[in-house]
């Protein structure tokens, strides 16, 4: 018996404590019901770090505006991925914040749903963000803020902008010469390619990713890449690279490309607004100017890349959502705000207009995107980036531009038949 | 606990249950009570979900583990039970459903069900009715704020009219008992309460379900404050298991076997759901030329690489461990803690500097010895730099453990066999490498198993480079597992079905290896033990 009793008083204690738990998980959706005019609804949005951290004080004005609590996330890493999965999975944000050319992945993913914005709200944003945000004939995302490639140079080295690519290398060549500095352009490139920071060169050189349709929209059947002008593009950057020029390297990656400019040792980088910080902090001497095309070529076009406020279409609070996104977003206020995180030129025209005086830098990346192409927002340019990237840098290497980029088209066709 | 508790009192009736007797109880009922908050906790998601076998799992679990603990039989079970629960969860279920996943579709654009994607081509297909007026938009109710009928109070921008709008349809109201603030919406309205933000965002779901039929389409909500006329272009239809576009007539019917709603022209519609597929993940293993081929050779360079990083720091280890067992070494102490030094660096950080370090331009490796060596430019010595680096990360954790091994065997041995005329290195060859080998074996084989799955090796390094320049898919020193990763989660979109295929398939390899081994040293204990 002796031993029983304690079994007995476990049970019990068990029982009781599960109750508490049980009561405790209970009580908050008890309380809704009981206040019905408190502060019920609850606006879940994810962005990275910075943006973030910029956003909360609107979202809390937001919130007490509304009645309701806002809770900003930030996530650090693969925010495309985990947005998409957390959304399938139930545990999702109502707002997401991030890059344009996602739409095509999240729309085919059912992650986000289209927003109606008046025509009044259409015109107050610059016209080739919303074309970059629209995908379908519809508009998936609020613009906020775009990027694109410039070519950044150190005007102690550099005093004037190369009109051509050609000249930028002959004035390079004859810096090394001179042991001013030791590279000729800083293009990222590495091991396994970069496509975003070859397009100017590429489409200068008459290449093409994807042709566009009656109504501007990029067409993934009509894949550029192995045709006869990618080629021949892809020629004329074989002779820029290790057995041509030297201009364009494996060894400049991702994580050197800046940082070999900003201690010197080239003139020029190819980077995005993102570099300036750091040419800042170094304390060089610089000036912006649109990436150099070829001599007699085309106009070098880099990406433009649009941030966007996305509404989660499995968010659970979907009409407070499209409030936010649609009516709140699109004040100049909070566009400022997003500036301040981190300096890219606001789509908002009036909050544009509000920053550039006091940043020059601003209207120089504004000017250099001004041929920009939005970053194909298709799903099927997910599969362009690495066979792409793979045969640029093969031919930066001296490989045969034809049998790297018939082999990439053929990868790349492969995986969008599937 | 319990258990010898039980015990204890049992051999010792006179004992009374002093301050120690009441830890037993205490710690089992935290215990189990947390056990029942963590069941309770994992219940609401899954009442929420519906997903009843689930929770049925969840209370005979919970149920089994307090009838376990609070009865004092199967006292072996006790023991046993909360290992094989870990090892059910954290190892068991993910095995399995990698296995389930091999045979879907999962992918992007299949990851959800068929009513998913439904509700999915329905959302994106509501356009605004060209040339409809944009209203400002109040939600009210006739009744309770959070239970009432809800009503769509719009407001025309043109007219300044107000209509009410239910599901039934949009009838205007009389001016005289509604007022209209400066932007346009309605501040009050005779008969209905007009809810504020957190009454309206609480029910935000009927919000955005609630369209207002007119003669154009419908009248839905764009947040709280703003309403659209819009139309569904394209809708589901039950009858012919297809989705229909109301405007060109086209239709989409449903495939089963794809997973998505293919047209008769062959146009597939980018919602698609996920779908069982049988063998061909597998299948396309074997028989996709551009898989197989490339397939083939990565694993037996897979297969060189964990050989070779396995077996190299096992011997440089061993040749490190034998020089400073000698006791005529001097300052064994300090050669110790420099040898040890790699293993204590993080090896995610020591890889990222490697890779710099083997730059062909910047790197300090070349720069020190004056090369001008592409490494990982070429397949030879992208692959030799990938295997030198594993041995200065990998080589002091042989040396930590066969110092290890090598104290414990007696020395006596070796003595003796010099006594009998042997070589020093006869004695090795002989006497302590069996002995050393009998304990190190099933330290090689799960340092060969992780080294074959060694996903940080080749990501953080050469990220599988150099590439073939006819074949961008697998690269020179790719390993099937940074294969995989490319196919899953790489660049050209989530390939999950597919990539789970070939995680079966290298699981299925290191088991057999591992098995294989296992029973190998097996033998050699038998012999030497």
């Amino acid at each position: 018996m002796r031993i029983r009793t304690p079994g007995v008083v476990l049970a019990v204690a068990a029982l009781a404590l599960t109750a508490g738990c049980s009561s405790g998980g209970d009580d908050p959706q008890n309380s809704t019901s009981a206040t019905p005019a408190g502060a019920t609804g609850k606006l879940v949005i994810w962005g990275d770090d910075k943006r973030a951290a910029a956003l909360k004080p609107f979202a809390d004005k937001f919130g007490q505006e509304n009645g309701v609590t806002v809770e900003v996330q930030a996530i650090s890493k693969d925010q495309q991925t985990t947005f998409v999965t957390a959304s399938q999975q139930g545990s999702g944000p109502d707002v997401m914040v991030g890059a344009h050319d996602w739409i095509g992945n999240l729309v085919q993913n059912g992650a986000i749903d289209p927003v109606q914005l008046t025509a009044e709200q259409q015109q107050g944003l610059a016209p080739n963000a919303l074309k970059a945000v629209t995908f379908n004939g519809q508009v998936y995302g609020v613009p906020y803020a775009t990027e694109n490639l410039a070519l950044i140079r150190n005007t102690k080295l550099a005093p004037e902008a190369p009109a051509t690519i050609e000249d930028l290398v002959k004035n390079g060549k004859k810096l090394k010469a001179d042991k001013k500095a030791s590279e000729i352009l800083c293009l990222q490139v590495g091991q396994n390619g970069d496509a975003y920071h070859a397009y100017p060169l590429f489409t200068s050189a008459g290449g093409y990713l994807f042709g566009t349709d009656a109504s501007g929209a990029y067409d993934k059947n009509d894949l550029g890449v192995g045709k006869p002008e990618s080629i021949a593009a892809f020629a004329k950057i074989r002779a820029l690279g290790e057995k041509g020029d030297g201009a364009l390297k494996r060894s400049i990656t991702v994580e050197n490309s800046i940082a070999t400019f900003t201690s010197g040792k080239c003139a020029y980088l190819v980077s995005g607004p993102w570099a300036v910080t750091d040419a800042k902090k170094a304390k060089i001497a610089y000036d912006i100017s649109p990436v150099p095309g070829f001599a007699g070529g085309k106009p070098a076009q880099p990406f433009l890349g649009v941030q966007s406020f996305y509404v989660a279409a499995k968010g659970k609070n979907k009409a407070l959502a499209q409030e936010f996104v649609t009516n709140y977003v699109t004040t100049p206020e909070l566009a400022v705000a997003l500036y301040q995180a981190e300096p890219r030129p606001p789509v908002l025209t009036a909050a544009f207009d509000q920053v550039k005086g006091t940043d020059p830098d601003l209207a120089k990346f504004v000017d250099a995107g001004k041929n920009a192409v939005p970053l194909p927002a298709i799903p099927e340019m997910a599969t362009v980036w690495d066979p792409f990237g793979k045969a640029e840098s093969a031919v930066i290497g001296g490989a045969d531009p034809k049998a790297a980029l018939t082999a990439a088209a053929k990868t790349i066709s492969g995986q969008i038949k599937q | 606990m319990t258990a010898l508790l039980e015990r204890e009192t049992a051999s010792d009736p006179a004992q009374q249950p002093g301050r120690g007797g009441l830890t037993g109880p205490l710690l089992k009922v935290a215990l189990l009570g947390l056990v029942a908050g963590l069941a309770v906790w994992a219940a609401f998601p899954l009442v929420a979900e519906r997903a009843w076998p689930g929770l049925a799992v969840l209370a005979v679990a919970t149920a089994g583990l307090f009838y376990l603990y609070l009865t004092p039989r199967h006292v072996p079970l006790k023991y046993l039970v909360p290992g094989t629960l870990f090892l059910i969860v954290f190892q068991l279920f993910p095995v399995l459903y990698t296995a389930a996943t091999a045979f879907t579709n999962f992918s992007d654009g299949h990851r959800g069900d068929k009513q998913d994607a439904v509700v999915a081509i329905q959302t994106a297909s509501v356009t605004r009715v060209p040339g409809s007026a944009e209203y400002a938009l109040t939600v009210a109710t006739t009744g309770d704020p959070a239970t009432g009928p809800l009503t769509f109070l719009v407001t025309d921008p043109g007219t300044r009219t107000v209509s009410a709008g239910t599901a039934a349809g949009l009838e205007q109201l009389p001016s005289g008992g509604v007022s209209v603030n400066a932007a346009g919406r309605v501040t009050a309205a005779e008969g209905y309460t007009v809810l504020n933000g957190g009454q309206a965002s609480a029910r935000s779901r009927e919000i955005t379900d609630l369209a207002v039929p007119t003669a154009g389409g419908a009248i839905r909500s764009q947040g709280l404050s703003r309403a659209y006329e819009g139309k569904a272009g394209r809708a589901y239809d039950a009858g012919c298991d297809c989705i229909r576009d109301t405007t060109s007539g086209k239709t989409w019917t449903a495939d089963e076997e794809a997973g998505a709603f293919v047209a008769a022209d062959g146009e597939r519609l980018a919602q698609g759901w996920r779908v069982g597929v049988g063998l061909s993940n597998f299948g396309r293993l074997v028989t996709d030329s551009a898989v197989s081929g490339p397939f083939a050779r990565t694993l037996v360079w897979n297969l060189f690489f964990a050989v070779a990083s396995t077996g190299g720091t096992f011997v440089l280890g061993l040749a490190c461990a034998l020089a400073l067992h000698s006791p005529r070494m001097r300052g064994r102490g300090i050669y110790r803690m420099l040898l040890v030094l790699p293993y204590a660096m993080p090896s995610f950080a020591m890889l990222l500097v490697w890779r710099d370090m083997f730059n062909t331009d910047f790197g300090l490796i070349n720069n020190l010895f004056g090369l001008d060596v592409d490494w990982f430019g070429g397949a030879a010595s992208a692959r030799i730099a990938v295997i030198l680096v594993q041995l200065w990360l990998g080589y002091p954790y042989m040396f930590l453990v066969a110092t290890g091994a090598l104290q414990a065997i007696p020395p006596e041995l070796s003595e003796a066999s010099r006594l009998d005329g042997a070589s020093p290195w006869q004695s090795l060859e002989r006497v302590t490498l069996p002995l050393l080998m009998v304990a190190l074996t099933p330290l090689l084989i799960s340092s060969f198993a992780f080294n074959f799955n060694n996903f940080n090796a080749i990501y953080l390094t050469t990220d599988g480079a150099p590439f073939p320049v006819d074949n961008p898919a697998n690269g020179a020193t790719d390993l099937l597992i940074t294969y995989t990763y490319r196919l899953a989660f790489g660049g050209s979109g989530a390939q999950y079905g597919f990539a789970a295929a070939v995680s079966v398939f290298i699981f299925v390899i290191v088991a057999v290896i591992s098995a294989v081994s296992f029973r190998r040293t097996r033998r050699q204990e038998e012999v030497y033990a």
